[in-house]
């Protein structure tokens, strides 16, 4: 059981964290934060593995990972 | 929820970062470089003794977002600033942060003669092959035909000479300790960065000498491309032309 927690409000919708992410669990989001981005957002919470490869190459510091 | 009580939070912001949003553009890897430098710090426990030199360049704000004393430098002049700061302060630890428009031109004589004169400095050196800052123009690092606003072309080594390679160049000489190139792009290269980051903190706080970490990143913006082709052109060009890698290191014996 793990978890991540994006915070949509730092995130800049680079989309790097879609890419990296073995389980293909995240996607954009199709509606904007105060930045004007679209953040990322997990789908399937309960495929995540706690792997922290989207923490780890998210240039924004946005993500958080529990396990 | 019972269960997400007892989960534990394996990865969150380090306490060498400060609540400040990163000023970069969306994808640029300043941010993941910032990250590792602040976790090498916790892990060190040493930001409470830390003096960090920012560069002039797209880091320039680095002051808002590290947990530390910040300075920021004349254009490519922060291993001079770092070297008067270190000799001063010998038991504070000293680092400056520099991309390659800083540091591999207008400041090439300050960082070979810091690390030719084994300065007891961390260098964290970002080459991402152009100027990000003032908009693209062409880096001594830029690839060989790669196109940027001062090289519509593609850089012609006719004229503008072959990409400087900072990491074999430093190599030659005898004074620093420590000198290793990473890339971000795949987790596998962002746990050899931390590893590197964290290593070339430790010599310094160990009084080995001079310790330089070249980190090849990628500028979304400048090169034109989005976050995700930024990475792999890093990949399929910029590895081949810059190996990953130790180059020097004191502790082994080769
Ligand atoms: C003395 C001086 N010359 C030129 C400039 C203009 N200038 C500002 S940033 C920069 C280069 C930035 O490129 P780099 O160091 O690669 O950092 P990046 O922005 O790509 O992170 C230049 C030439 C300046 N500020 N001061
Ligand atoms: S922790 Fe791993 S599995 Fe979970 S969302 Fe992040 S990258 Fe995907
Ligand atoms: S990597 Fe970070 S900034 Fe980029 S989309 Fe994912 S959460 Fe947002
Ligand atoms: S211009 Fe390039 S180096 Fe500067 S913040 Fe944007 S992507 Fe990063």
């Amino acid at each position: 059981m793990a978890k991540i927690i994006i915070d949509r409000e730092r995130c800049k919708g680079c989309e790097l964290c879609t890419l990296i992410c073995p389980q293909k669990i995240i996607v954009m989001s199709k509606s904007f934060n105060k930045k004007s981005y679209h953040p990322a957002e997990l789908m399937n919470p309960e495929k995540c593995t706690g792997c922290a490869f989207c923490a780890m190459t998210c240039p924004d510091v946005a993500i958080e990972v529990y396990k | 929820m019972g269960v997400k009580k007892l989960m534990k939070q394996v990865f969150t912001k380090p306490k060498s970062l400060t609540d400040v949003p990163f000023t970069y553009c969306p994808g640029c890897h300043h941010g993941i470089i910032h990250r590792l430098v602040a976790e090498a710090m916790d892990d060190l426990n040493i930001a409470e003794d830390t003096i960090g030199i920012a560069p002039v360049g797209c880091a320039v704000f680095a002051y808002l977002f590290f947990e530390c004393d910040m300075i920021v430098a004349a254009h490519g002049r922060a291993p001079a600033i770092a070297t008067g700061i270190k000799r001063v302060k010998p038991d504070n630890i000293v680092f400056t942060y520099q991309g390659d428009g800083d540091l591999a031109s207008i400041g090439t004589a300050e960082i070979v003669h810091a690390a030719n004169r084994g300065e007891k400095i961390t260098v964290i050196f970002v080459n991402n092959a152009i100027y990000g800052m003032t908009g693209g123009q062409m880096a001594p690092t830029t690839l060989e035909g790669q196109i940027t606003q001062t090289s519509p072309y593609g850089r012609d080594s006719k004229t503008m000479g072959m990409p400087i390679r900072i990491c074999e160049l430093l190599s030659t000489l005898n004074s620093p300790a420590y000198i290793a190139r990473v890339a971000l792009t795949k987790p596998a290269y962002i746990v050899k960065a931390k590893k590197a980051i964290k290593k070339a903190f430790q010599y310094q706080l160990d009084g080995k000498g001079f310790a330089l970490v070249e980190v090849l990143s990628t500028c979304p913006t400048s090169w034109g491309l989005s976050p995700k082709e930024a990475n792999e052109w890093l990949n399929e060009k910029m590895i081949p032309y810059y190996p990953l890698g130790e180059f020097k290191n004191v502790e082994e014996v080769s």
